[in-house]
């Protein structure tokens, strides 16, 4: 693997100054579940996704589905750090026509494989993906990740059920378990009792590891990746930090769908080290 | 003899038909039996999928294998394909990923499973979906040759079928005949067109004979495709009939007569009676009690013919 984890974590902090911006600008939209999930997508997209930014619509890529979709400022910022679009498209973000539509968008933007933005669809479509891969012989992978909150949707379920059933081994699962979801921390909207326990009930191969850090997340990855889980589908649960990097956001409910102000984006800015204090 | 037939066969048949094409594949929530596709899964079992008793779980593989090359046909009972209405909705239409969805069993025809089982609002909520083709052919020649002609088409389709024989009223050897989005004119008349879909095409043609004995002169058509609406042809009957009757056995609101009343306010109108379920649910019943107690059989549907030219 060519990409060290001191670049990983710098792609990582650039995607988090583009979240922030991208919401500051647009005056709206998703930091919280952005910055949760951006180590992750960091690490996946630099090290293990195989796909062409110049050849979007590669039919043998792997497939990356973020069915938790209104966290999108995460998804257009690897995907600019990757080349699927530019930093300018970033400025599309919430705008009348923009590549970047409020929840990712297949039909708008380079890179993105599935329409988001209701919760519980994704794993359904990444199950899809990796059974028309065995059908067509390819060793391309469908990569998903879903939220903690999103676990309540029933249908995420049904998919969970099936996907072990027809033994997907080329499905792979990141749950970004930052502990929040839209109102209020998820332990007070919906228990979730042992989450590894219920996935390893359905038929998963599942590990645990600490979402924003970069050693263990590769080795997350390789787990993901590893023959001997090529069984059946497996789940990386990793542990995060909802707004995780910006202070005032971090472990902060109010900052799942809501934007920094002139100066709590100031304040962003020197915290990721973009600005002198 | 009228030969007999229920929909729900032409489309399993027409599923074995398309098995040539590699790309097909069939996804199945444990009603193959009733839907017909356990033809296809028995002869490829490789290419069905089974989804359990989880229709939300299978729209949305669906959606992953069409954007993945496969083409899909995923089946269940019409009242269930509802549960699923948002999948439809968001993850299959919105991105206009051609999967195509059939359930079986719609109507208060579907019987004595009662009022729970009788979907009369599924072609009105899928309607309402930009990108999705809606259908509901009137025999099982005509879904045979509509299910075929969806492996070809770019879009999204939802088609209901129906549990209960019927009818037969295409003969095999009409090929062209019956195309998506265009409906067929059974029977040329020039007093009133009478425009029906699915199980009521059959009764439409009784009640014309109906009619006929009054000296009434009824057109009858087989409109299979509810969306895109054959606005055309209805245009032609507006012009050459001056009044209308719909007839379908589904809620008369939101389906095929709302389809056509909208068409003729904003082009060109003519007195439009229709006749469908009264805005209620269904019971338990024989089909043909069902479509007494519902007001849709042949008397009713000549007697608001009858109505509609009393108001030319």
């Amino acid at each position: 693997m060519s990409t060290s984890i001191e670049e990983i974590e710098e792609i990582a902090r650039k995607c988090r100054v583009e979240i922030v911006k991208m919401v500051y600008r647009a005056q709206a939209g998703h930091p919280g579940g952005s910055l949760s999930e951006i180590d992750l997508l960091a690490a996946l997209y630099s090290t293990r996704m195989k796909v062409r930014p110049d050849e979007p619509k590669w039919a043998d890529r792997d497939r990356f589905i973020l069915s938790k979709g209104h966290a999108s400022p995460g998804m257009y910022a690897i995907l600019a750090e990757m080349g699927f679009i530019s930093h300018e498209d970033l400025k599309s973000y919430r705008v009348l026509g923009g590549v970047c539509q409020g929840h990712v968008d297949m039909k708008w933007c380079p890179g993105v494989d599935f329409s988001a933005g209701s919760l519980g669809m994704g794993l359904s479509f990444g199950m899809g993906c990796a059974l028309a891969a065995r059908l067509d012989k390819s060793e391309r992978r469908a990569f998903v990740m879903i939220g903690d909150g999103e676990m309540q949707e029933g249908s995420v379920w049904e998919a969970a059920m099936a996907a072990a059933h027809h033994e997907l081994g080329n499905l792979k699962v990141i749950l970004d378990r930052n502990r929040i979801q839209n109102d209020d921390f998820c332990e007070e909207q919906m228990r979730m009792f042992d989450i590894p326990a219920k996935w390893r009930a359905f038929g998963w191969n599942v590990k645990e590891i600490d979402g924003h850090n970069m050693a263990e997340i590769m080795e997350g990855l390789d787990f993901l990746e590893a023959e001997e889980n090529s069984n059946g589908p497996s789940i990386l649960i990793a542990h995060t930090i909802k707004g995780g990097g910006i202070s005032y956001m971090e472990n902060n409910p109010a900052f799942h769908g809501a934007a920094p102000n002139d100066d709590q984006f100031k304040q962003a800015m020197i915290e990721l080290g973009e600005v002198e204090a | 003899m009228t030969r007999m037939a229920a929909t729900r066969d032409g489309y399993g048949q027409a599923l074995l038909d398309l098995a040539d094409n590699e790309k097909v594949v069939v996804l199945e929530a444990d009603l193959g039996k009733s839907t017909k596709s356990l033809h296809f899964r028995k002869a490829h079992p490789e290419r069905t999928v089974s989804c359990g008793i989880g229709e939300q779980n299978m729209l949305l593989v669906g959606a992953g294998m069409a954007a993945s090359g496969y083409i899909p046909f995923a089946s269940t009972f019409a009242i269930f394909t509802e549960r699923a209405f948002e999948q439809m909705r968001n993850g299959i239409a919105r991105p206009n990923l051609a999967v195509h969805l059939c359930g079986s069993h719609g109507g208060t025809h579907t019987g004595t499973d009662g009022s729970s089982a009788q979907s009369i609002e599924d072609l009105a909520v899928f309607r309402t979906l930009p990108n999705v083709v809606v259908m509901h052919p009137c025999d099982d020649v005509s879904t045979r040759a509509l299910t075929m002609q969806l492996a070809d088409t770019t879009s999204p389709s939802y088609m209901r079928t129906a549990r209960n024989k019927t009818p037969v009223l295409y003969d095999e050897a009409a090929p062209g005949l019956i195309q998506i989005g265009k409906g067929i004119e059974l029977q040329t008349g020039n007093d009133v067109a009478i425009i029906a879909c699915g199980v009521l095409v059959s009764e439409s043609l009784k009640a014309a004979e109906m009619l006929a004995a009054e000296g009434i002169n009824a057109s009858v058509v087989d409109m299979h495709t509810l969306k895109p609406l054959d606005g055309g042809l209805v245009d032609a009957l507006v012009a050459r009939c001056g009044a209308l009757v719909t007839a379908e056995d589904h809620n008369v609101i939101g389906g095929l007569g709302s389809a056509v009343a909208e068409h003729i306010v904003a082009n060109v109108f003519a007195p439009l009676e229709m006749v469908g379920v009264p805005d209620r649910f269904g019971e338990s019943g024989q089909a043909d009690e069902m479509l007494e107690i519902m007001s849709l059989s042949a008397p009713h549907i000549a007697a608001a013919a009858r109505r509609a030219i009393g108001r030319k």
